[in-house]
């Protein structure tokens, strides 16, 4: 098994911390994976993605051009990512800052209003946990657990409220990954 | 016989290699007695500049380190941190600290690396020829000055000691001269105070000498000393200009 | 010891450490930008010495200094950074002393930007600082091969005396893999390195020693002896090429059609590339010199095999390492080389294409 992810979105929404909780949550569970940032001089407000790639075998290439997965956060990265997934793929969007969406039908589309429901669990924080457990929930590439064991690590001592919070907006996620 | 002088422990019996009436091998003897006096000659290195007194690394018996141009003071930093127990000084002609190592020589001042810096202000390059150094005098001639140094163009000479004397972190910050038996003496009190702050790892010192170039000026020795005493003092004005040692 | 999730520029800063670098000193430049923020960070809880130098010059003389007084340094930069390092490379080179130097390349020339290139090969191994010398220059390819190379790098330093530079990128740099560490050299592993260069180096005298007097040095104002001291160099850099050259081999066999070659991170793009292709029936070897000074000439003639018909060779840059490629296939097949070039990063695809269009 070998999935390509793109997570992509406006500098400082976190899109990088997207990819690499795929990234150590797959490295958690034994796979081979990297995580490649696009840098540049635009540390807040520019435009940011991260390729993640968790695979069984070693990882040669870790540009990824045709990812099996795409979490946008915001319309351009649709516009710039949506026509390179694979067929069959997933798109993982937030309904409130990609308003135009994607109109491709060969790929599995999930899109959610992240900002209300991050406001509902009582954390902006926990934006990126919805996106992270919308593609748990739809794809096999990294487990629940391993996220669960992954931020209990952090989170535990330092801030179990947020703790809580992240783990709910995972679980929310999955449902509607799921749905 | 009674010996009343003889060579430092601190100089090799390598001859100098500079010309006559060169004040080099004073500055060269004053730091080697001075070293000998505070029993450093264990512990010590020394780094060799670009220029006439590049072949100090051979003259001075302990270790030496050569350095690219200007770069003395970023190599005597580099020692000191990695040899945190010995004592470190620079020797550096004015084209090599204030010209193309005036960044270095700031720095290691600003960060009051705990290094002694013996600078030789001689007005002129010495082993390239005679061109024009950063400390020229106004309207002096040199090979690149041939004219004389024009200050609307090329700007007035750099007083080095008043510079570093704008940080903050120098300890110890002195201009003497080596242009007259009294001179001399004064300047090896100098040269002295410096070793011994360095010995007692109070920061960084620095020691000008204004000094001749009797070859590259065109003068005969004794000449080159009374030119300098007319010229080149009124402009570089011995004295102390920071010493925070006094102070304490 | 467990794997951690980390960027190649903290990950070989970490190594550095624990191969016993304790002297560091470097300029900010993008994109090695961690790698300085790590040192800065962790020397001082190891009682090392992290310093930022004034610029990159006074960066490189400090480790000059340093080397000279025979203890473990390193300095990293990217590319025009080590364009102003290269002086003191020389000086360093000429005065034999060990040190490691890490590039993390980024396009060119000028300022060019700051994204991932391969252009400074020729720089590195054919020279960048002026006069007869070499660097040993390792290129590593994944963030554990860049984190294994730091404690490598220095043994190789130590051992030939001679500054040893990493050849990376700002895709390794920036990437973050799975690493896991080397233990980290003991106090007494410490101890004795701190002495194994004192024959040589600055050191004080202890009480009741004979005096010594050792010269750190590149000057040699005698044309005859400097013409020695040199020669004594080329000796030297001999016996590296004859021992030191390091490569990776991928399905290389007696009966492939085509051997491809890259280095660093580039070698993973051609490597999704060829596996790709072999998949579908093709049968392509790929090799990938680790070191590439000492360049593996003959390693790689080895594996020209008999139905071979050509060769391909991919960088990020305008064709530099291929005239050592063609060196070592020496006529005997069509050496085909694409790249590109201002930190724009090739994919499989753009490969696969390129080798599919030769059959």
């Amino acid at each position: 098994m070998k999935k390509e992810i793109i997570c992509a979105g406006f500098g400082g929404q976190g899109v990088l911390t997207i990819g690499r909780f795929i990234a150590q949550a797959g490295m958690r569970e034994g796979k081979h994976v990297s995580w490649l940032p696009s840098y540049g001089p635009e540390m807040r407000g520019g435009t940011a993605n991260v390729s993640a790639v968790v695979s069984d075998q070693p990882i040669a290439s870790p540009i990824v051009s045709t990812p099996d997965i795409l979490v946008a956060l915001n319309q351009p990265s649709i516009d710039k990512f949506g026509p390179q997934i694979r067929p069959g793929g997933v798109l993982v969007y937030d309904t409130g800052m990609c308003p135009k969406g994607c109109d491709r039908t060969d790929i599995q589309i999930i899109s959610a209003p992240l900002t209300e429901l991050a406001q509902e669990i009582g954390s902006m924080r926990v934006l990126n946990m919805i996106a992270i457990g919308m593609v748990i929930g739809r794809t096999n590439v990294i487990k629940y657990e391993s996220m669960e064991e992954d931020l209990t690590s952090y989170l535990k001592d330092r801030d179990p409220d947020l703790l809580e919070k992240n783990l709910i907006a995972i679980k929310k996620g999955m449902e509607l990954g799921k749905a | 016989m009674e010996v009343i002088a003889t060579r430092p422990e601190s100089l090799r019996e390598v001859p100098f290699t500079y010309c006559p009436g060169c004040t080099h091998g004073i500055a060269h003897r004053l730091i080697a007695e001075s070293i000998d006096e505070h029993g450093l000659i264990n512990k010590m290195a020394g780094v060799a500049p670009v220029g006439c007194s590049v072949f100090a690394y051979k003259f001075f018996n302990f270790d030496m380190a050569e350095a690219a141009h200007g770069r003395a003071p970023a190599v005597a930093t580099g020692i000191k941190r990695a040899r945190p127990d010995m004592h470190i000084f620079t020797y550096q002609g004015d084209g090599d600290l204030a010209a193309i190592g005036t960044a270095e020589i700031v720095h290691a001042a600003n960060r009051g690396e705990h290094i002694s810096v013996f600078f030789v202000n001689n007005a002129i390059y010495g082993m390239t020829g005679g061109q024009m150094a950063p400390t020229t005098l106004p309207d002096m001639k040199t090979t690149t000055s041939p004219y004389g140094r024009k200050v609307d163009d090329i700007g007035y000479p750099i007083r080095v000691c008043e510079l570093l004397d704008t940080l903050v972190a120098p300890y110890y910050i002195e201009r003497v001269s080596l242009l007259s038996g009294p001179d001399i003496i004064k300047a090896k009190r100098a040269v002295s105070k410096a070793i011994q702050y360095n010995k007692e790892g109070r920061g960084f010192t620095f020691i000008e000498f204004v000094s001749t170039c009797p070859t590259n000026w065109g003068m005969d020795p004794v000449k080159a000393m009374e030119w300098a005493r007319e010229n080149m003092l009124p402009f570089y004005k011995p004295g102390v200009f920071r010493d925070k040692g006094a102070q304490e | 010891m467990s794997k951690v999730l980390m960027k190649g520029n903290e990950a070989v800063a970490k190594a550095a450490i624990n191969a016993g670098c304790r002297l560091y000193f470097a300029y900010p430049i993008t994109p090695q930008s961690e790698l300085i923020e790590y040192m800065a960070k962790m020397m001082p809880t190891v009682g090392g010495t992290f310093l930022q130098a004034e610029s990159e010059v006074s960066a490189i003389n400090m480790v000059y200094g340093a080397a000279g007084a025979g203890k473990r340094v390193m300095t990293t930069s990217s590319s025009p950074g080590i364009s102003l390092k290269a002086e003191g490379m020389s000086y360093i080179a000429g005065a034999e002393l060990p040190c490691v130097i890490i590039n993390v390349q980024r396009g060119g020339p000028g300022l060019g930007d700051i994204q991932p290139a391969q252009g400074d090969y020729f720089q590195a191994t054919k020279g960048g600082g002026h006069g007869d010398y070499h660097l040993i220059v390792l290129a590593p390819s994944s963030v554990q091969e860049f984190a294994d190379m730091a404690s490598e790098a220095f043994d190789l330093a130590d051992k030939y005396r001679n500054p040893v530079m990493i050849l990376a990128d700002g895709m390794l740099g920036q990437m973050m893999e799975p690493v896991e560490f080397k233990p980290a050299v003991t106090e007494e592993e410490m101890e004795a390195m701190g002495h194994q260069h004192e024959s040589w180096c600055i050191h004080p005298n202890q009480d009741g020693d004979l005096k010594h007097h050792h010269e750190i040095n590149s000057l040699e104002i005698d044309p005859v002896v400097l013409e020695k001291h040199v020669n004594q160099l080329y000796e030297k850099y001999a016996r590296i090429e004859a021992n030191e050259t390091r490569h990776e081999l991928h399905n290389i066999n007696d009966d492939n059609e085509m051997v491809v070659v890259a280095f660093g991170t580039a070698s993973r793009i051609v490597r999704s590339a060829v596996d790709e292709l072999n998949t579908e029936g093709r049968n392509i070897g790929l090799f990938r010199p680790i070191t590439v000074w000492p360049y593996p000439y003959e390693e790689l003639a080895k594996c020209i095999g008999p139905k071979v018909k050509q060769v391909y060779v991919f960088e990020l840059n305008t064709g530099q390492m291929v005239e050592d490629v063609k060196l070592a296939v020496n006529g005997k097949v069509p050496v085909h080389f694409w790249g590109r070039v201002g930190g724009m990063v090739f994919t499989p695809e753009q490969i696969k294409e390129k080798l599919q269009a030769c059959f």
